[in-house]
């Protein structure tokens, strides 16, 4: 039997999954805009979304002009959110997805269904543990991804372990540096496949400084120790195999969209972004829903999501108000070379019609994409024979490239546009 | 080192080992009146082979006819069925497909069929490549016909020889874990056995102790009977999202060896490739290998096509105690109120139920008479919680205390009766087994932490502990 949950309503106008930097910051614009009906459903006990056992700066310059560290960036979008009189649902988790914005809850009283005319899907990102990385070995105590270390450290004060090693050298495996070190765990080493790290930052650098050792162009070949970790296999580009004694490792960063929901639902999901597909208004592929935030691929700033959901407030008041033009007609967007990992969004509503009214001047069409290794030369945005755009690119992999397009979709002459790719 | 006697009762039976096949013997004799304590060395049960397999119910369709294996599990499969909704286990019954993916292998299909049919599995039938396409449309084009076999099942690998074991300890048997047998003697009346926790007296011992039963065997009665020959096998199991592409089992025609790489769903909604069949000296070794994980994602794929574009939730091993023979050993020591039961390599989750009943029969030879727990009513029949994917889930009901594991959906409630009980789990590997957190998706990213603090104080080897320690 489906019994209502403590104060969620049986329909609502916008259900937002998911408390963090996006989901808030969508929660607090539509409040901003006069759309009183909002709620947000967050599954943890508390809201704020990742930066909460992010217990480092900087965050919040775009948000708030100054820098916090995670903790407090997250208060303080929650105390925005609650000050504006968001409805926060704690505790409540969004099982699955229905179509026409049908939600199915779990909350601690059991089940429930909400029926939201828009739902903004905003659960962001989660890093690949070790099973899914298909690494050699057993499966003792004591492997763990960044995340939960950080939730172990910041939210419970606990460890568990004091030599590890962490693998990956994202910006993301410098915060488990870091709190490794607020916690007085002693990381041996940083394991890296390429031959430099992948955030290239100095200042990021000088925990190294205390005592980690760098390990660059290896890999983990196999994880010792049965019962406890007892130490890794680390093998190098040459082939050499050393071992390396620790108790403990930290998977990080490989971050991958927790697109959980969308997913196990009718929506249609990228496997290049691995997030839900969107045109360019943040809608699915069932218009009822729409994403923002981290969900949409891996990854970005807290900054970013947070501006993604605000974005988003704003084209769910517009399609509220039916001003959106029909999702149902729109040009693909496709990656045409092999180093483009993603392109976001997939679909470009044609945009003739309502759009140009005065008051919601049309955006320009921008693309997101990333290159999955170092790539240097010219990108082409092509529509049937036509060269649209051409820019040309030199970056490291994991950087983000923005490309705009001309705002109206008039000049594409063909129902798809393709991501070309010429190095030089 | 002083040793002190567990309790001062003579018990009518000591199983040793709570595998899922000590958990059924220990189930079938306390039903049948016997005083009954199971020790087992790990600190949970299902420690052993039984803690890793492709949790299929089989009907026992290719067992080699006539030998102690087939008739154990066609005994076995009846009586789950018979009693596993008194029980509430959960099972899918999807029955499987043996595909043929060449001419060689679809010339031995009319003998699979022959011998599906000795064992007194009459309803299988070939199906023809179309038919096939037409059950499971997503899988590749290659198949050039196979026999269905409607019997074959799913079942949920680690709650069924709990429940068993429940039951047991319900109807008045004993659990000891942590608890490892190091030796004893028989003094032609009573067996007297050396413990890691304690000396237990009996009238009859049961070696169920799967991987190491040879060597038990050596332990108590100074000859192995047989040597165990562990023979590993690697599964990928793939995220939910990849359930549904497939509906039935689809088994590989049995080369000389092994059975080969299997797809299946699994009862939590997972779906499963594997396992691979490696000989190895370690009987507790059960490492995956990267180069074999790969494998298996490959041999997935050209069966599945659609499932390179799901992820990879978990890789785990399992290792199957084989031995010199291809049959169970199943012999009884009358004169030293012996049993052992070993060699149970491959299929001992569908035969467990089979093997208890015969392992029964050789009981009834001892000449040690019981008082059955009789009438059937006098009988308890406690109901597990099904954690299964197709079963309505504790996060549906009420007063849950809210869901702690986001990718498998287990409520606080459900993690907290786990730790409680007359099996409460002692390990994170029990646990997990027990309600399946932290074996999703994101393993452990969500709620590691979670976990940490609701487990605190609880296992022997902790998850995490305070910072300041
Ligand atoms: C380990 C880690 C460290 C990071 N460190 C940094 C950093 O230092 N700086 C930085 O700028 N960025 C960092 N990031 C990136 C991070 O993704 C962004 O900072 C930001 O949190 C993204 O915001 P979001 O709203 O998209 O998602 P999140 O912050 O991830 O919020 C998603 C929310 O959705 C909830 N949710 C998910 N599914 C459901 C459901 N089914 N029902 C209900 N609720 C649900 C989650 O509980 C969560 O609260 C890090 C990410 C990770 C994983
Ligand atoms: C890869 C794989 C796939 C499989 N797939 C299937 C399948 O789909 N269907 C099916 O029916 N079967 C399957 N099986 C087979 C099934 O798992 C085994 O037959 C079964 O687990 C054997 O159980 P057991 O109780 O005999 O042994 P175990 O599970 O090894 O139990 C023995 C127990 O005894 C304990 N013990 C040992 N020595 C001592 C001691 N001295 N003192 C105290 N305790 C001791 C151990 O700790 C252990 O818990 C599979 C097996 C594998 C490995």
């Amino acid at each position: 039997m489906i019994r209502p949950l403590n104060h969620i309503p049986d329909s609502c106008a916008v259900a937002i999954v998911g408390a963090g930097p996006s989901g808030l910051s969508a929660a607090i614009e539509l409040k901003r805009l006069g759309v009183n009906d909002v709620h947000v459903i967050e599954r943890e006990s508390a809201a704020g979304g990742i930066p909460r056992h992010c217990g480092h700066p900087p965050f919040g310059m775009r948000e708030f002009n100054r820098i916090y560290k995670g903790p407090t960036y997250a208060k303080k979008l929650v105390a925005q959110a609650l000050a504006n009189n968001v409805a926060l649902h704690l505790d409540t988790t969004v099982v699955s997805l229905g179509r026409n914005g049908l939600l199915h809850l779990s909350s601690p009283h059991g089940s429930a269904e909400l029926l939201a005319e828009r739902v903004i899907l905003c659960t962001g990102v989660r890093e690949t543990p070790r099973s899914a990385r298909l690494v050699s070995g057993q499966r003792p105590l004591g492997i763990v991804t960044t995340g939960a270390l950080q939730s172990m450290v910041y939210l419970y004060d606990k460890r568990p372990f004091r030599m590890p090693v962490i693998v990956g050298s994202e910006l993301v495996s410098f915060s488990a540096l870091l709190t490794c070190r607020h916690a007085g765990i002693k990381p041996v080493s940083m394991i890296e496949a390429n031959d430099r790290p992948t955030a290239w930052n100095l200042s990021r650098l000088l925990p190294l400084a205390s005592g980690t050792q760098l390990r660059l162009n290896s890999s983990i070949q196999r994880i010792l120790g049965r019962v406890r970790v007892e130490g890794v296999e680390v093998i190098d580009r040459n082939g050499t195999v050393s071992t390396e004694s620790c108790d403990g490792i930290i998977f990080s960063g490989r971050f991958v969209p927790e697109s959980t929901l969308a997913r196990l639902s009718h929506l249609d999901v990228d496997p290049d972004s691995q997030g839900p597909v969107i045109d360019n208004f943040g809608r699915c592929s069932d218009p009822a829903y729409l994403a923002a935030g981290n969900l949409l691929r891996a990854v970005e700033t807290a900054g970013w999501c947070w501006q993604e959901g605000r974005r988003v407030a704003s084209t769910v008041h517009r399609s509220l108000e039916g001003q959106l033009p029909d999702s149902g007609e729109y040009i693909r967007v496709i990656a045409n070379h092999p180093i483009i990992k993603y392109v976001l969004p997939q679909r470009l509503s044609i945009n003739e019609g309502s759009m140009h009214s005065d008051t919601h001047p049309v955006q320009h069409h921008q693309l997101q994409l990333r290159v999955s290794s170092t790539a240097k030369g010219v990108l082409s945005i092509v529509s049937g024979e036509r060269t649209i755009l051409m820019k040309r690119i030199n970056t490291l992999p994991e950087r983000r490239i923005l490309v705009n397009l001309p705002s109206s979709t008039r000049d594409m002459v063909d129902d798809t546009i393709r991501i070309d790719f010429n190095p030089s | 080192m002083a040793v002190r006697p567990l309790v001062a009762d003579i018990y009518d039976v000591i199983v040793v080992g709570a595998g899922v096949v000590g958990c059924a013997v220990a189930r079938k004799l306390t039903l049948e009146g016997a005083r009954v304590i199971i020790l087992e060395k790990g600190l949970d049960i299902l420690d052993g082979a039984s803690k890793a397999n492709s949790a299929l119910l089989h009907t026992g369709f290719d067992a080699p006819p006539g030998s102690i294996e087939q008739r154990c599990i066609a005994d076995g499969y009846h009586e789950f069925l018979k009693i596993r909704q008194q029980l509430n286990l959960p099972l899918i019954d999807c029955g499987a497909l043996v595909i043929a993916w060449n001419e060689d292998e679809h010339d031995k299909l009319e003998s699979i069929i022959d011998k599906s049919h000795a064992n007194g599995v009459t309803n299988t039938r070939i199906v023809s490549a179309r038919e096939v396409s037409q059950m499971e449309p997503d899988i590749c084009t290659g198949a050039i016909a196979a026999v269905q076999v409607p019997g074959e099942s799913i079942i949920d690998p680690w709650n069924t020889p709990f429940a068993y074991l429940l039951q047991a300890l319900s109807n008045g048997a004993r659990a000891e874990r942590n608890c490892e047998v190091t030796g004893g003697e028989f003094d032609g009346i009573h067996w007297v056995i050396d413990s890691s926790c304690g000396r237990v007296t009996g009238k009859c011992v049961i070696n169920c102790a799967g991987l190491f039963g040879d060597e038990l065997n050596n332990r108590l009665i100074d000859e192995p009977l047989f040597n165990i020959r562990p023979r590993k096998g690697q599964f990928v199991v793939y995220d939910k999202s990849a359930a549904k592409l497939i509906r039935s089992i689809l088994l590989p025609v049995p080369g000389e060896r092994t059975k080969g790489v299997v797809v299946c769903r699994t009862i939590f909604g997972n779906l499963l490739v594997g396992p691979t069949a490696e000989e190895q000296q370690s009987r507790v070794d059960v490492s995956v290998d990267k180069s074999i994980l790969n494998q298996l994602t490959k041999r997935g794929e050209q069966i599945v096509p659609a499932l390179s574009g799901h992820s990879v939730t978990a890789t785990y091993a399992g290792i199957r105690p084989a031995t010199d023979s291809k049959d169970y050993h199943i012999n009884s020591k009358t004169d030293l109120h012996y049993i052992s039961v070993g060699g149970i390599r491959s299929t001992g989750l569908s035969a467990a139920l089979g093997i208890a009943n015969l392992v029964f029969d050789h009981y009834s030879k001892l000449g040690e008479p019981l008082d059955p727990l009789d009438p059937p009513d006098r009988i308890n029949w406690p109901q597990i919680n099904s954690i299964s994917e197709y079963d309505k889930r504790d996060w549906q009901c009420d007063d849950n205390g809210g869901i702690v594991c986001h990718c498998e959906l287990v409520t606080q409630r459900e993690i907290a009766a786990a730790m409680t009980g007359p099996l409460a789990v002692r390990s994170l590997d029990g646990l997990k087994r027990r309600t399946r957190v932290t074996m999703g998706r994101c393993q452990g990213f969500y709620c590691t932490a979670r976990l940490c603090e609701l487990t605190a104080g609880q296992f022997d080897r902790p998850l995490c502990v305070s910072s300041d320690t």
